[in-house]
């Protein structure tokens, strides 16, 4: 199947990270980015394509759940935290 | 006749609203809430440090929920319709998950309002049924208030209860928990980790004791669950409690574990309807539920993760506090504990001025259900703490959304103001000057 092309992948963790930039809460902000990179990262050298397929619909359902959450977040927004300064993260 | 019409059409597509919580008065920070002072920025809000007293909700637990908090809000007690249906399996999952995460069965777990309703149901319910055989009860000093409260109330009911102390590192001593049985011992409750100062309890060797004896064990896992490994049959629990808001799940819930084989009997608090399998009558909250069940999940996936990076921060935190700082103490023992929980003790300096100068962080000292009472923790007291540390004590929380810059930032922030308090205190003067300050006679004027 074509589901798990390279280019696939890529494009996915482009788009999770990018959706993850528009958190509005710090730390959700930067758990998401985190963990994101952490994830794709651990998985690199898989080759068994079930697994890959498991894990690319996994992220499909991830990317659908922080742009849910990253709208409510804008919703409900608040002020930024102490440490935020204007080019942080 | 077209241009009302245009005119209707601008009016009714404002576009994409921003609501955000300044433009209205309503939920966000009251008048009384600190922010940085003289920044002029406005009331930017502190770092949150305190994970012991709660935790934010995952957002993948946030996620799971709505759906039962706006479309799925049947009851799930409800047997004669969808809606009651789907509520029903959407609990059933969660008890799954719950049940998953700690090596149980789901008819194993009962959902509650926390885990003081769990202490207490699991506490003075086992008591309450076997009362006209077994009529003590072991437990420890270090114990969460509503599991000592709800000891103090069976032994107005004419139970005996011994409260074992606890040695310097804040670990029980096994000896002394296997001197303590008796012929009419029914219940040992001890926690799993302390939410005060983090030490982990021998849970393995208590469970191993008390199943040699045929007494029931009870751990209060609100801050182990989710965080370590736990297995009730590992570890040979019969209860074990369990809170939603300590797992990034959400507050007003909680479950308690009940072992059926061997078969553990409890009298049930709360009478009504018989939901629960009788031992906690009451509708169940569907999105709560759910919560804590997606929490119980998000948290067996992340837990190897959470752990290697908190103990990691915590490494780091305590390392560079105390290599800028002398005389710091930390309470618990160093091996054996959570590392996302440390206690630490700054000699000379008065723990509320610096939980007040540290007023960008959001920090406690002792547990969030005493900080009201000006009295030092009775965790600090039972690990013998001095009275004049156990007033400079400061809890740091490290949890699963902690960043480095967080912890680097209250490190920093935590010894600028520790040396500043110092340079005011005449008795760091004293120390500073070679004086023993328990040989000084202080008299009176």
């Amino acid at each position: 199947m074509a589901a798990a092309s390279r280019a696939q992948v890529l494009r996915l963790y482009r788009a999770l990270l990018r959706e993850s930039q528009r958190f509005g809460g710090y730390n959700y902000r930067t758990y998401a980015i985190r963990r994101i990179r952490d994830a794709f990262r651990e998985n690199k050298n898989i080759t068994d394509s079930e697994k890959i397929e498991e894990l690319v619909n996994k992220a499909k359902a991830n990317l659908e759940i922080i742009h849910r959450q990253v709208t409510i977040g804008q919703l409900y927004s608040t002020q930024k935290l102490v440490i935020e300064s204007p080019g942080n993260t | 006749m077209l241009l009302w019409r245009r005119l209707a059409a601008l009016r009714a597509a404002p576009g994409p609203r921003r609501l955000s919580v300044a433009a209205r008065p309503g939920p966000g920070p009251g008048p009384s809430s600190p922010g940085p002072s003289g920044d002029g920025d406005g009331a930017l809000r502190p770092l949150y440090m305190d994970v012991q007293a709660t935790t934010p909700l995952d957002p993948r637990v946030l996620d799971s929920m709505l759906p039962y908090l706006t479309a799925y809000y049947g009851n799930p007690h409800s047997r004669t319709h969808a809606y009651g249906w789907e509520s029903e399996a959407a609990v059933e999952k969660a008890r799954q998950q719950v049940a998953d995460l700690i090596g149980a069965d789901s008819r194993e777990i009962i959902f509650t309002s926390g885990a003081t309703e769990s202490n207490n149901m699991a506490i003075k319910g086992v008591a309450r049924f076997y009362k006209s055989r077994n009529k003590h009860i072991i437990t420890t000093q270090t114990e969460h208030k509503c599991v000592l409260d709800s000891c103090r109330s069976l032994e107005a009911e004419g139970f005996r209860v011994t409260y074992l102390p606890v040695q310097k590192n804040g670990l029980i001593d096994l000896k002394e928990l296997e001197a303590a049985f008796q012929p009419d011992t029914g219940l040992v409750s001890v926690m799993t980790v302390n939410n005060e100062i983090g030490v982990k309890q021998p849970i393995h060797d208590i469970g191993e004791i008390c199943r040699a004896r045929k007494v029931f064990f009870h751990t209060d896992a609100a801050q182990a669950i989710g965080k370590i490994p736990m297995d009730v049959n590992d570890m040979k629990i019969d209860l074990m409690s369990i809170s939603g808001h300590k797992i990034y799940g959400p507050k007003g819930v909680g479950a308690v574990y009940v072992r059926r084989r061997p078969r553990v009997r409890l009298e049930p608090l709360q009478s009504g309807g018989g939901q629960e399998r009788g031992l906690r009558s009451g509708t169940v909250p569907t999105p709560l539920a759910v919560g804590l069940g997606a929490a119980c999940e998000v948290a067996q996936q992340e837990m190897e993760y959470d752990h290697k990076r908190i103990s990691q921060l915590a490494e780091r935190l305590v390392t560079k506090i105390m290599s800028e700082v002398p005389d710091v103490v930390m309470n618990g023992d160093k091996e054996h504990r959570y590392p996302g929980c440390i206690n630490l003790s700054f000699a000379y300096v008065e723990g509320e001025s610096l939980l007040m100068a540290l007023k960008d962080v959001a920090l406690s000292s002792g547990s969030a259900c005493t900080s009201a009472s000006l009295e030092p923790s009775y965790v600090l007291r039972a690990i013998g703490t001095d009275e004049d540390l156990a007033h400079s004590s400061i809890r740091f929380g490290i949890g699963r959304f902690t960043t480095e810059e967080e912890v680097d930032y209250t490190v920093q922030k935590c010894i600028q103001h520790v040396k500043r308090l110092r340079e005011m205190s005449p008795l760091w003067e004293m120390v500073q000057d070679g004086i023993d300050l328990k040989s000084i006679k202080w008299t009176q004027h």
